[in-house]
């Protein structure tokens, strides 16, 4: 019997939400003004939240590592934002888009979390264009509809490629305003290195100060964790140089369970890795695969020709062309969900049709939809993202194919959470990213963004007055309780530590170690035998960092190799824990495929009998192995079939 | 595709310790860069021998590396983000680049922006230009669906347009006056092509320009030299659009 209570409201599926909300305890305004949140970054889950809590009343104290919260990584997020608005008259509802993502997460997601975000997306788009966010519009001036993979109907909104944007800068003006309201303290470049927990609830927050180096305390009757994936643990990723999983890190190391690490998401279409300089990796957003088809050639000589310069891809005719989403996908094509589309990529390369001078690359290419509907239509849909890709590459992609290639991307794993989001820390809450409910082993393109901000503005909201109505006779955190001194000597503690091992390796050095033995044994493919290796060579990793860091400049003035540091010490035992649960999980499932558990067409297959569940790993040391509980997924509604998109 | 080889730059970049210290510029010496490699990779791989040879590595500011994020604020060779166009620093290739040549590197200049360590400069006062009125007042909740406020689709357009700024401040760096009209304009004009933005605009305008004045931006006297250094393109027809919603509220007074 599991000790994890998911908290899961009793009731159909669809009234669980409304049923929960009547039930909840509701704190009233007078007590509200007398309670305070922290809130750990401020991308669409984090900015939102801040700026609805404090709507309420709440007194919030909100915090970004970069100089601005309009800078979170949503704001890079370009293709859209789903909602189960049915404007195309398609056949969309609520419960399409919660059987969708339940399907698209490979069944690995918690049905009641994934209904009740289906549920209040309509109201995401509402609260959007009452803000001002100009979305894409048809000519009759209402709200214009795209396509995203895994899905047969048009439900993602957009803002041309800059969807992440307009919806972070929305959040952002509403963060704002409360800010010039007073209602929420913001705290830009400053950075989360532990958490305070009095009696087993979370009380605070110890933070870096980035521009003074000063360690600081902040106590609060609630914190709640905003600050994203994990997916830099492979360096070369499609996120922000920054974003990393120190917070959810040293929640993890308090005692919050951490579940599903090995599900990452791995984007089917970004720009090749080009030399061994590189320091990240550049989407292209899915909205592409709406209007290009993606192809290698179909013979091998040309194949090796295009990889030496010889051919250049328009010389290769149609039918010596091998659409192969198309050919392997009929009914869903170039829109397949991104980790069948990554697959698919990868083993066309490994097959010899890569088509870069590293042989690993794809074609996605528009020539077809330029005939189609004109260079004019394509300009006007995805004009910023070929004018990014040209910037990058040097070729143009009116005139010639893109060349792809799959890189990390998000991660569906992350803190575990009960139907609250509370973590297993009294009054500590994740949300967005960071935590781990609804995308299952794989996130449906245009989803993203519609949990950060669902988390934000529509549920943590409700949830979290549950907690807080118990606390309202709690007085205002005193930060100079032993806890606070104790878990500031330590902090501080931790970063002399990282200086004075006077070593003589950079952090990067060993940040692009660790991404190599991550992207080749716990990437797109997986099996045992590698898994196994990796975990050592991980923890060889990690005795070598502490031996061998050189960190220059000063403790108390600006130091980035000091920030990247901490956080690469943090991604070495994530890196850890995420090779140990792909260990522990023999099936394949989403964007986590295990070479032993695949079908005889080398499609991913999962073990319902054994591995539907959630994994929720327990720290006990770093040292020690942590300890697996197991939160049973129980599907009420959906009946679980193995996943086709043929 | 592969690319050429630098076989050495000279990068002089503008080394200063903290707000208050004197800077000065140091110039290195960088061998074997790709053409492919971004500018930034190049400062990655310079970061990299300072710190392997015992000194401090240069400090600037970047994040997403894709060009959206507006953290990279780099005057290089005199340019903010660089001699192309319509790109960030981050989306600067080392291919605009030719080999033996000295690539002058320096923060945002501008008095309101003061220089937190090296090439790291403190933007806090576009932050302060925005709580002053850039959001329209709307809490969460409680709004009506989103197809009953029927948006012209060029008006839509043109909204993008004005909202596609990232807050990187190439603007105000480049503007002789250090004037943040652009940046300020193109919030004000994102909301004044909007049906939604209209119930606050005469108290937008004038608050978000007061604030401006109040933080020490300069006038803006309209030579378009904002508009030139924008990695968005943002146009000074959104000043112009300022300026009217700007007159209106005063003239209401």
């Amino acid at each position: 019997m599991s000790i994890l209570n998911s908290k899961i409201p009793e009731g159909p599926i669809a009234q669980k939400w409304s049923n929960h909300k009547a039930k909840i305890k509701v704190v009233s305004p007078n007590n509200k003004r007398k309670l305070e949140i922290i809130v750990i970054g401020t991308g669409l889950a984090g900015a939102s939240a801040a700026a609805s809590l404090s709507e309420l009343g709440y007194n919030v104290k909100a915090f970004c590592y970069q100089d601005s919260p309009r800078r979170a990584h949503s704001i890079a997020a370009q293709g859209g934002i789903n909602a189960a608005k049915n404007y195309q008259n398609d056949n969309d509802s609520v419960y399409r888009l919660f059987y969708d993502t339940v399907k698209g997460g490979d069944y690995r997601s918690r049905e009641a979390n994934v209904h009740r975000l289906a549920e209040v997306s309509p109201n995401i788009i509402d609260q959007c264009v009452a803000q001002g966010v100009p979305f894409a519009r048809e000519y009759g001036g209402l709200l214009s509809n795209r396509s995203f993979g895994g899905v047969l109907v048009s439900r993602t909104f957009y803002a041309r490629g800059q969807t992440g944007q307009q919806l972070l800068l929305g959040a952002y003006s509403a963060l704002n305003r409360q800010i010039a309201e007073g209602g929420v303290k913001m705290y830009t470049r400053h950075e989360m290195i532990d958490l305070i927990t009095i009696d087993g609830k979370a009380r605070g927050i110890i933070a870096r100060d980035m521009v003074t180096g000063e360690v600081k305390r902040f106590g609060a009757h609630a914190v709640v964790i905003a600050s994203g994936g994990y997916g830099n643990v492979f360096f070369l990723s499609t996120n922000a140089m920054g974003c990393n999983a120190s917070a959810s890190w040293v929640c993890y190391k308090k005692g919050a369970y951490f579940a599903n690490p090995c599900f990452v998401q791995i984007h089917p279409t970004c720009i090749p890795v080009h030399g061994s300089q590189q320091s990240k990796l550049t989407l292209m957003s899915e909205s592409l695969r709406n209007d290009g088809r993606v192809w290698t050639p179909r013979k091998m000589e040309d194949a090796e020709k295009l990889r030496k310069g010889i051919l250049s891809p328009n010389d290769i005719a149609d039918p010596d062309r091998d659409f192969y989403l198309e050919r392997r996908y009929p009914s869903y094509g170039n829109l397949v969900p991104r980790d069948v589309a990554s697959r698919a990529a990868k083993e066309r390369c490994d097959a010899g049709f890569g088509v870069n001078s590293e042989g690993k690359a794809v074609y996605l290419d528009f020539k077809y939809s330029i005939e189609r509907l004109g260079r004019h239509t394509i300009e006007k849909r995805y004009g910023n993202l070929f004018q990014m890709y040209e910037k990058i590459t040097d070729h143009d992609p009116y005139t010639e194919p893109m060349q792809i290639y799959p890189a990390i991307h998000y991660t569906m794993g992350g803190t575990w959470v009960d139907y609250n989001l509370m973590t297993t820390i009294p009054g500590l809450y994740a949300i967005g990213e960071a935590n781990f409910s609804d995308h299952g082993a794989n996130r449906l393109g245009a989803s993203a963004l519609m949990q950060g901000l669902a988390d934000g503005y529509f549920v943590l909201p409700y949830t979290i007055g549950d907690y807080l109505a118990g606390e309202i006779m709690v007085p205002k955190i005193d930060t100079n309780l032993p806890e606070f001194i104790e878990a500031e000597k330590q902090a501080v503690g931790k970063l002399e530590k990282l200086f004075n091992i006077n070593g003589k390796t950079p952090v990067d050095h060993f940040h692009k170690r660790l991404g190599t033995i991550m992207w080749d044994n716990v990437g797109m493919a997986r099996n045992a035998a590698g898994l196994t290796k990796a975990i050592k060579e991980i923890q060889e990793l990690r005795v070598e960092f502490y031996k061998d860091l050189l960190v220059p400049g000063e403790m108390k003035n600006v130091n980035p190799e000091l920030e990247k540091a901490g956080r690469v010490a943090d991604f070495i035992e994530l890196g850890e824990l995420l090779a140990r649960d792909a260990l522990n999980r023999n099936e394949s499932c989403g964007g986590h495929f295990r070479e032993e558990s695949a079908t005889d067409e080398g499609e991913a297959k999962r073990d319902d009998e054994n591995f539907a569940y959630v994994a929720a790993w327990e720290f006990k040391g770093v040292d020690s192995e942590p300890i697996l509980h197991k939160e049973d997924l129980v599907f009420e509604t959906i009946a679980l079939t193995q996943r086709s998109y043929k | 595709m592969a690319d050429k080889i630098l076989n050495k730059i000279y990068v002089k970049v503008w080394r200063q310790n903290s707000p208050k210290a004197k800077g000065r510029f140091e110039t290195y010496t960088v061998e074997n860069v790709s053409q492919g490699t971004s500018f930034l990779e190049m400062i990655d791989i310079l970061n990299d021998q300072l710190i392997l040879g015992g000194k401090d590595p240069i400090a600037f500011d970047h994040d997403c590396r894709e060009g959206i994020c507006g953290m990279c604020s780099l005057y290089v060779n005199g340019h903010a983000h660089g001699p192309d166009t319509q790109v960030t620093t981050c989306q600067l290739h080392m291919r605009r680049f030719n080999d033996g040549q000295t690539i002058t590197v320096e923060p945002w200049r501008v008095g309101a922006f003061p220089v937190v360590k090296d090439l790291i400069v403190d933007r806090t006062a576009f932050e302060k230009i925005q709580q002053a009125g850039g959001f329209i007042s709307v809490n969460t909740g409680g709004v009506p669906d989103g197809n009953t406020i029927p948006i012209l689709q060029d008006d839509a357009e043109e909204a993008m347009d004005a909202a596609a700024c990232i807050g990187c401040g190439a603007c105000a760096a480049t503007c002789k006056n250090s004037s943040a009209m652009l940046f300020l304009a193109a919030k004000v004009s994102q909301f004044a092509k909007l049906p939604q933005g209209q119930v606050e605009a005469k108290r937008r305008a004038k608050a978000m320009v007061a604030k401006m004045d109040e933080l020490g931006f300069g006038g803006c006297t309209n030579t378009g030299a904002c508009e030139l250094a924008c990695p968005k393109s943002i146009s000074i027809a959104h000043i112009a659009r300022l300026n009217r919603e700007y007159l209106v509220a005063k003239l209401s007074d």
